[in-house]
Order: C-alpha cells, then structure tokens, then sequence
C-alpha cells in the first residue's frame, strides 16, 4: 500500500478517536461563545461535590479491585490445584453476569441492598459487593489466561516437595508469577468502575463520578464535561500502563 | 568426598505390597521393593508400568489405595509431601520463574528458617557442584534447558533431603545434553551419597547410572538387578524381551541345556522346559564367511563402532524341534572392521557364543 493511504487512514481514524474528545476540551473550557477558561477543570477539585465524587470512585475502585482478588485469586488458584473438576462451574458463574443486562441485576439485587443498606448504611462504598460482582467476567478471564500460562500444578508439586504448605504455595509461588494478570484484572475493574452509571444511579442515587456527571450535564455542563474527559483520560492511561506491563512480564518469560 | 557436599548418613527406602487404583486401572498392583541407603536404583519400565506413580507416592504428591511407604523403616504413608524431606526434579521445568537461580535453590533452606547468609553459602556450593556459580544471578528463562534442571537438582539437594527422587528429569532434553546431565547427576549422587530413586522409560539411561535397576511392569516389580546382571540373566521374560535387544530364536530346553543353532548352552534359572523362545543378545552371535554356511546375510547396517549383520538361516540350520521356519532372522552385533569383509547375499556361518540364555514360552 502507498505510504499516503497508510498515513490518511490513520488521520481519518484520529479525527474520527480524538474529535471528540478536542471537542470535549474545547467545549469544557468554552464559559460564554467566544470566551474560553480552565475554571470548569479548577471545579474538579473545588467544587465540594464533584471533589468528592471522584474521591469515591476511586475509592470504589480500590475497594472493588481488593475484594475481587481476595475473592476470585485464591479461588482460582485452589481450583486449578485441588478441583480441577470444578473449573466448568467457576467459569460458568463468573461468566453469568455478562449475558444479563446490568439494567435486570440492579432490579434483581435491590431486596439484597436493603439488607446491604441496613447492615453498612447508604455510603457509596457498599457499591463495591456489586460491582465485584459486575467486574467479575472480565477480571476472570485476565486471571484464568495468566494461570494458564503457568505450568502451576509442577510449580505447587515442586514447592510442595521442598516443604512449603499450601499457603506458601499460594503466596510465596503462585501468585507472584501471576502479576500480569493481577494487574490487568485490576486496570480492567477499574476502567469498569470508573465508567458506572446503571448500578450507581438506580440502587440508591449513590454520588459516584458518572452520576455526578449526568447531574451536572443538566445544570453545569462545563464541570460535567471535564469531569468526563478526565475520566477518560485516567481510564486510557490505566489501559496504556496495563499493555506495558503485560509486554515487560511476557519479555521477562523470553517470550 | 566433598564433606561440605554430603547429606548426613544415607536412608533406605521401602515400598510393601502398594496398590494404587485409579478407577479399574491398577497403576500399581502389589509394587515391594527396598532400597538400600545410598543406593541409585532406577523404575524402568514401558510408560503405564506405574513407575512415576510409584515415585510420587514416595514423594507424597499422590496416594496409595494400600500398602506402606518406609523411610529408614519408618511408614510415612501418612505424611504430608510438604513435611517428608525428599527433593525432587521433575519431568516438566519446575523453576521459581520469579526467583533468581540462587533464590531457587535457596527456597528449602528459606522455609526451614535457614539465615540469610547460611543460604547464601549453601545455594552456593550447591550451584557449585553443579557447575552454575557463574549463572547464581540468572533469571530461569535466561538458562537453557539442560542448565535448568542442573539448578532443579541443586534446589532438591540444596535442604540436604533424606532421599532424592528424579521423574524422568531428562526426557525433556536432546540427546548430548541427555547424555552429559545424566553422567553429571550420577556424579553429584555419587559425591552427596544421597540415597535416590530415579524414574526413566530410557533403559541406556538406567543401565549407564544405576546402581542397581528395578523393572516394572504393569504395576510390580519384574527384577531388581544391577545393570549388568539385569541384562545378562534376566529373571523373567518380560525383562528378557524390555531390557537391551534379542533374537527369538527357536530352542528346546532339556535338563538345564538349551539346544540352539546346534550349540548347547546353559538355561537361566526361569526358563521353561521344553520347546519355546531363546533370547539370544546380537552380541553373543558371531558371523563367518563359510561356503557351507548355514545362513546368507540380509543386511548389513553400520552403527558407528559396531555393525548389525541380519542374516537368513536356511531352513536346514539344526536346532531343536520344529527346526527354524524358511524366513528365519538373526541379527548379529559384530566389529565393523569384521563386518567390512562381509556382502549382502553371501553365505556364512552364524555361531553362537557358549553364555547361558532365558528360553520363554513360544
């Protein structure tokens, strides 16, 4: 092929990416026609409301992304070791939430957060047993290629051998040779975390950055149009970190 | 002996009447065996014999149906593999990807609480025997195969471990490298003196670094002999027909003597009596240029120092009764600068040399 058609289709595919995330920025910083200012990115962090959206979906991120691990790694590992029979319906469980709408789950796992509600109050923290649940596909499918990678069984047999029990086995050889895909579960929860509006806005109108957002398109669209770029961007640069790192591990293996 | 090598005073081993049952199949069925302290004993036998099965029981990682497993007479039937003190080099690479070279020798000694420079000193030494010291930095992908499994036995030795056990260890490796590592694992054994069980389907293999063979089939025990008694008397037909290449030539066995070819030689104990099979070593058949010969040759295939020589025996050729059918082979294992006065077609006479044989059933 021509260079020029090379460097036209890759100039058609950038207007057609960063158009409008430009137009995002211009618009953001657009306070009257004509008039441009960075005041709606100062709202970020001091607009109260917006200041600590973010501060809880990060939050949720980290909480999510913990109690995923604690959940599905030793799970994972413990049925690929001793229940290899079992690992039809591992995948199939946490497979499940995909093929049903987010819409259906928060209607499904409403009776649920009352109880969720009366047991740890109405903080957007306790978002975080729901989406576990929704990012649960996707960190899976990270976890279970990166122990498939491992020749785990002869790594346990072989650290069995030289006297570790089954913790040491899980801690001190398994995982640390899963960190790709640790790290990518994790990036991967938390892009999804980031972008949640269904789950947050219908269980309770829990004052997550995406439901900020949608609030303030209505009122401020300024601030909600940083606010959302700024996500994006965050998001983007998680998934560019998570590529490097899965590089720098697969050329580690001398692959 | 490096003294800074050695392992404490060696440990027998017992294997009593083990059966493992995998569903219907018997992986074992009734293995005894006892191995003596210091001792490398190599599990030969065709894959499915329960040679590996038997060395994983040993080493806790699967367990028998019934039976007993003993350590210096003690059953550890019982025993969780993580507290049986047994280091182990597997078929598959087993590394610590995560760990240096040095760290992954170092690991049994980390998990008994060993210090910090204790470790450091003994990954060492035991990079050393093996001859890595220079690679104790090294990531395991950085190494080849054959350096892989040189720092695997190093991290199962490293714990000073009661009994050594290697799971075809070098199956996974080309030839030369098979060659040079399995000489360098009976060094090692030898210097540590560590008592070690071995589980290879390569009978080369078993016969160049045991100090005494134990062939199995179909879940118990055949033979257990030294090398050379394992291939000159084999104690049964199994073993005859697995260990080394023989004839089956026809034979008849009368009071101890086997007649074959027109010679008479003496029968091992386990021979049947009557007619039936000889198993007669290339080695022991010798092949003269005779006119009046008894056979014409085949083929001739060079293998370096030594050629195989296939001849046809005429229909004629005396042996016992039945006599031999028209299509009869034997192959003869001859110096090839013998061989070189030898052609394709001509007629020779196919001796036998007087050394006892196993006669089978037909």
């Amino acid at each position: 092929m021509k260079r020029w058609v090379r460097w036209l289709i890759l100039l058609l595919f950038a207007i057609y990416f960063f158009g409008p995330l430009v137009s995002t920025f211009v618009k953001s910083t657009e306070t009257s026609p004509g008039h441009h200012s960075l005041d709606a990115w100062k709202a970020l962090v001091t607009n109260d409301e917006v200041f600590h959206a973010i501060g809880q979906s990060l939050l949720l991120c980290v909480t999510t992304v913990l109690l995923m691990l604690v959940l599905l790694l030793p799970t994972m590992i413990w049925v690929r070791l001793r229940l290899p029979q079992l690992s039809r319906t591992i995948e199939f469980l946490c497979l499940l939430p995909l093929t049903i709408p987010a819409l259906v789950i928060v209607v499904g796992i409403n009776g649920v957060y009352a109880w969720v509600n009366y047991f740890f109050g109405y903080s957007p923290w306790v978002l975080t047993f729901a989406y576990v649940v929704l990012v649960l596909p996707y960190a899976y499918r990270s976890l279970d290629s990166a122990l498939a990678a491992l020749d785990v069984t002869t790594l346990a047999e072989a650290a069995r051998s030289l006297g570790a029990g089954w913790f040491t086995v899980i801690v001190r050889v398994i995982v640390p040779n899963l960190g790709a895909g640790i790290l990518s579960a994790a990036f991967i929860s938390v892009a999804l975390v980031l972008g949640e509006y269904t789950f947050a806005s219908l269980l309770n109108n829990y004052q997550t950055l995406p439901v900020v957002i949608a609030l303030f398109g209505k009122s401020n669209a300024q601030v909600s149009e940083a606010a959302s770029l700024a996500t994006i961007l965050f998001a983007a640069a998680l998934l560019l970190l998570l590529s490097f790192a899965s590089r720098r591990s697969r050329g580690r293996k001398g692959v | 002996m490096n003294s800074s090598a050695s392992q404490g005073s060696p440990l027998g081993v017992d294997f009593v009447d083990l059966h493992r049952h995998f569903g219907e199949v018997r992986g074992l069925d009734g293995l005894t065996l006892s191995v003596e302290p210091g001792e490398l004993v190599c599990l030969l036998g065709p894959s499915g014999c329960g040679k590996t099965t038997a060395l994983r029981i040993l080493a806790g990682l699967d367990h028998p149906t019934s039976g007993e497993v003993k350590v210096a007479g003690k059953d550890i039937t019982g025993v969780p593999a993580n507290k049986r003190d047994m280091g182990m080099v597997f078929q598959a690479y087993s590394l610590f990807p995560h760990l240096t070279t040095a760290d992954n020798v170092a690991f049994g000694l980390k998990l008994r609480g060993n210090s910090s420079a204790e470790r450091r000193k003994r990954a060492g030494e035991m990079l050393e025997l093996v001859g890595l010291s220079e690679h104790a930095d090294r990531y395991p992908h950085q190494l080849s195969g054959g350096q892989q499994q040189r720092v695997a036995l190093a991290r199962a030795l490293a714990f000073r471990p009661s009994v050594l056990l290697l799971d075809e260890p070098l199956s996974a490796l080309d030839a030369k490298v098979r060659v040079q590592l399995r000489d360098e694992i009976r060094r090692v054994q030898l210097e540590v003196g560590t008592t070690t069980l071995f589980v290879t389907h390569d009978q080369e293999e078993a016969l160049a670094v045991s100090d005494r063979v134990a062939v199995m089939n179909a879940g118990h025990l055949e033979q257990l002999a030294t090398p050379s008694e394992l291939y000159s008397s084999p104690a049964t037909p199994f073993v005859g027909e697995f260990v080394g290449l023989s004839n089956r030539i026809p034979a008849a066995v009368d009071d101890g003597r086997v007649r074959l070819l027109g010679h008479s030689v003496d029968a091992l104990p386990g021979s049947v009596s009557g007619p039936g099979v000889a198993l007669v070593r290339p080695e022991v058949v010798g092949v003269e240029a005779d006119e009046a010969g008894n056979a014409t040759i085949a083929s001739l295939s060079f293998r370096g120092p030594v050629t195989h020589v296939v001849c046809t025996l005429a229909s004629d050729a005396a042996v016992g009764p039945g006599g031999v059918t028209a299509d009869q082979e034997i192959t003869a294992q001859i110096p090839s600068g013998h061989a070189q006065r030898l052609t394709l077609g001509q007629r020779v006479r196919v001796t036998i040399e007087p050394v006892p044989v196993l006669v089978i059933a037909g």
